[in-house]
């Protein structure tokens, strides 16, 4: 029995980690937010080297056949540094949508392109996910209508979820299709709308069993915690460094107590989440009849610690917290996104209590 | 990740489970109403069949196994399961044994594990004072050395189980000259010896196991002392380390939440169940994210335990966590029980014997003892989290 991670996910860790210190240091995340750009192009190019999009594919098809707590560890360390770059759809939800339920065909072509970044994938399944709209119709193997919140927007492809939760992918280029961008309060990653007139939809076959377009949600929401995991541990680190720094009637804020509470509830909330996010993403390859509850009582408590986290350190670090200088904000408004995407806490409980059969 | 235990501790498992499907009945119903002669006879049968002190070395009274943490959480989860009581704990056997083991001399080891494992002596913990609680290492009880004998000169206060108990063991201060920490010592010693007076404290849950003692001219051998003189501070802490691991279980956290569960369905308001109510639902999916979450953590220090990979974090956070859920646990039932909350102790009304309010103020108390939760914030952000002490106040 072993509950921690080997020495090789502690290094993917540290590795991906030190990349992105180099190549996204706060000050060029802040420039790309004020350019309006979906992603750092040149810090994705270099998490594709590193074999981030391909993290789950299985090698046959140019990948590196990792589990989804390999993914969820790549996602805290991108949460953890507000990496400006794609990671949810396109390393999580689409290869494991397309390995899942793809024809061969579908496979062949677009998970090797995957896998080496050639190409990026974005998820429209805010409908399947938080039932906030629904406007998709389906007729034969074209759709019509909106989809909204389109994660890792500005994508070579889409998967879309209809009513049925049927999965098909959309080329970004495909006649009828209109994309607009949405401005959230999270600047370091890209969300967009689709407008479909009667655009030419490629079915997965596999996907007339619902549990497969689950399945996908169920990996995007485990990943959209550990990122809200990675990005509150972070926002920590930076109160707890700050309350040293900080002096005020003649002593570092961090001495008194009032100051050092707020930083021990944040830390005793966080540490137990961290085993639970590894648990979440350990039982979604291991234990499948563990995983759906694990899902999401792991996004619904996270995104609830990630929250408290998030106004916590704001406060710690006083008004330059509230101000643009220091780009805290920037995680707190990362955690505030991931807490509503794919299924806000109430919404995710409610599923849970109808997982239990207790409703 | 590897949540697989293996077929030796499944085997285990079953072997457990046949047990308490076979004596399970013999358990006593309470161990806060002690049954001396029923609590024994469990505690005996358990020891027999190394379900308590199962890493405590034979010739201390123990079953002798190796020390396996897994084994442990393997009897500790199948115990909460069937909602049997494992064994008697209390201060004596969770607390004080495992400390002795480390710290105590060879003759001490032999002459007070044996008849501790078994309830011939219980135990009680004489630390607080009055003028020293949280800051515990300000007391002032007084034991200074008279010929063979120790004179102890004092008082303790919330000595939980001291009406019941046949001996102490008790922090004092010996080195009056040393510096705070320095200056204390750990004595053991037996209630009935003359000097000692015990006057019971009534809790807010009514019940009057807490107790205030005092110490006149009580005189105690001067080989029952643990460690050195002066390094009562060193053992005390060791013993505060066990209580502390002790106090957030989540095994028991989660059959509670379970038997929350099943009185949310049961009960009605206007002809619905309590748990179709959205807003009491809410709470309780709340609450039970929160158990998961210290569950895992819970496997966690398990196999940091197993694999000696240090999680000092995740150890410091269980008692103040476990004990805040446990509380918020019991209001809710409280308050799923609406107007039948507030009945207690007794009345064709009552549900599920009251224990809800009793568990709701008992576990206020935990929160408040051993070590307040604003005591383990200050160890979380000074020991976990490197933050700096608070200046001393110029004397």
């Amino acid at each position: 029995m072993e509950f921690g991670l080997s020495a090789e996910q502690t290094m993917l860790q540290q590795s991906i980690g030190a990349y992105l210190d180099r190549a996204a240091p706060l000050e060029r995340v802040r420039e790309l937010c004020e350019q309006q750009v979906e992603r750092a192009e040149d810090v994705w190019a270099g998490l594709c080297d590193l074999g981030v999009p391909g993290l789950l594919v299985d090698e046959s098809h140019g990948g590196i056949g990792c589990g989804l707590l390999e993914a969820a560890l790549v996602a805290e360390t991108l949460g953890s540094r507000a990496a400006p770059v794609p990671f949810v759809a396109t390393a999580v939800m689409a290869p494991l949508a397309l390995a899942a339920a793809g024809s061969r065909a579908q496979q062949e072509r677009w998970l090797p392109a995957l896998a080496e970044g050639r190409i990026v994938a974005g998820a429209a399944l805010s409908e399947a996910a938080s039932h906030r709209t629904s406007q998709l119709k389906v007729n034969g193997t074209r759709l019509s209508g909106r989809a909204l919140f389109v994660l890792d927007f500005a994508a070579d492809v889409y998967l879309v979820a209809d009513a049925e939760r049927r999965l098909y992918l959309v080329e970004a280029g495909a006649e009828g299709l209109r994309h607009e961008t949405i401005t959230t309060i999270d600047r370091t990653r890209g969300v967009g709308e689709l407008i479909l007139e009667d655009v030419t939809a490629d079915l997965l076959p596999g996907s007339n069993d619902p549990e497969v377009c689950n399945r996908v949600i169920d990996a995007g929401r485990i990943v959209l915690a550990a990122d809200t995991l990675g990005a509150a541990s972070t926002m920590l680190n930076k109160a707890v460094a700050y309350s040293k720094e900080r002096v005020q009637f003649g002593r570092p804020i961090g001495s008194f107590q009032a100051v050092k509470h707020m930083c021990a509830e944040m830390a005793a909330e966080l540490e137990p989440s961290r085993a639970m996010m590894w648990y979440a993403a350990h039982a979604f390859d291991a234990l499948p009849e563990d995983s759906r509850l694990n899902a999401c009582h792991a996004k619904a408590h996270i995104s609830e610690v990630g929250t408290h986290v998030a106004r916590t350190s704001t406060e710690v670090h006083g008004g330059i917290g509230f101000t643009d200088e220091l780009g805290l904000h920037l995680w707190f408004k990362r955690i505030g996104a991931n807490r509503q995407l794919l299924g806000g806490p109430h919404q995710l409980r409610e599923e849970a209590a109808r997982l239990q059969q207790w409703v | 990740m590897d949540l697989s235990f293996g077929p030796r501790y499944e085997e285990l498992r079953q072997q457990t489970r046949q047990f308490i499907a076979e004596h399970g009945h013999l358990a006593p119903p309470s161990f806060l109403d002690i049954d001396r002669p029923k609590t024994r006879a469990w505690q005996e049968l358990l020891l027999r069949h190394g379900y308590v002190a199962r890493a405590v070395p034979k010739e201390y009274g123990g079953f002798g196994a190796a020390l396996d943490p897994l084994e442990a959480h393997i009897i500790s989860e199948e115990f909460a399961r069937a909602q049997v009581p494992p064994g008697f704990g209390g201060q004596g056997i969770a607390y004080l044994v495992p400390a002795l083991l480390e710290l105590a001399s060879e003759e001490q080891k032999r002459r007070f594990i044996p008849p501790t494992l078994t309830t011939e002596i219980l135990w009680c913990e004489g630390y607080s004072e009055p003028n020293a609680g949280s800051d515990l290492a300000s007391l002032t009880t007084s034991a200074r050395l008279d010929g063979d004998d120790w004179v102890v000169n004092g008082q303790k206060i919330w000595t939980s189980t001291a009406e019941i108990a046949d001996w102490m063991f008790c922090l004092v201060r010996t080195e009056p000259d040393a510096p705070r920490h320095k200056g204390l010592s750990f004595l053991l010693f037996e209630m009935k010896s003359p000097g000692v007076r015990v006057r019971p404290l009534k809790t807010m849950t009514g019940d009057a196991h807490f107790n205030e003692v005092f110490f006149t001219d009580v005189r105690v051998p001067r080989d029952q002392i643990v460690g050195k003189r002066g390094e009562g501070w060193i053992v005390a802490n060791n013993v505060l380390l066990h209580e502390r691991d002790d106090l957030g279980d989540p095994d028991a956290t989660l059959q509670r939440l379970g038997t929350l569960v099943e009185l949310m369905k049961r009960e009605t308001v206007g002809g619905q169940r309590v748990i179709d109510n959205a807003a009491y639902r809410d709470r309780l999916l709340q609450l039970q994210g929160r158990v998961m979450a210290l569950r895992y953590n819970h496997l966690r220090l398990l196999s940091s335990k197993l694999h000696g990979k240090a999680a000092p974090l995740a150890a410091m956070v269980v008692k103040l966590q476990g004990t805040e859920l446990r509380h918020e646990l019991e209001g809710l039932a409280v308050d799923a029980l609406g107007e039948f909350g507030i009945l207690y102790e007794q009345g064709k009304h009552l549900r599920d014997g009251g224990s809800w309010q009793a568990m709701y103020m008992f576990y206020l108390g935990l929160i408040i003892g051993g070590g307040t939760s604003q005591i383990q914030k200050n160890i979380i952000s000074e020991r976990g989290l490197g933050m700096p002490r608070e200046p001393k106040v110029a004397s």
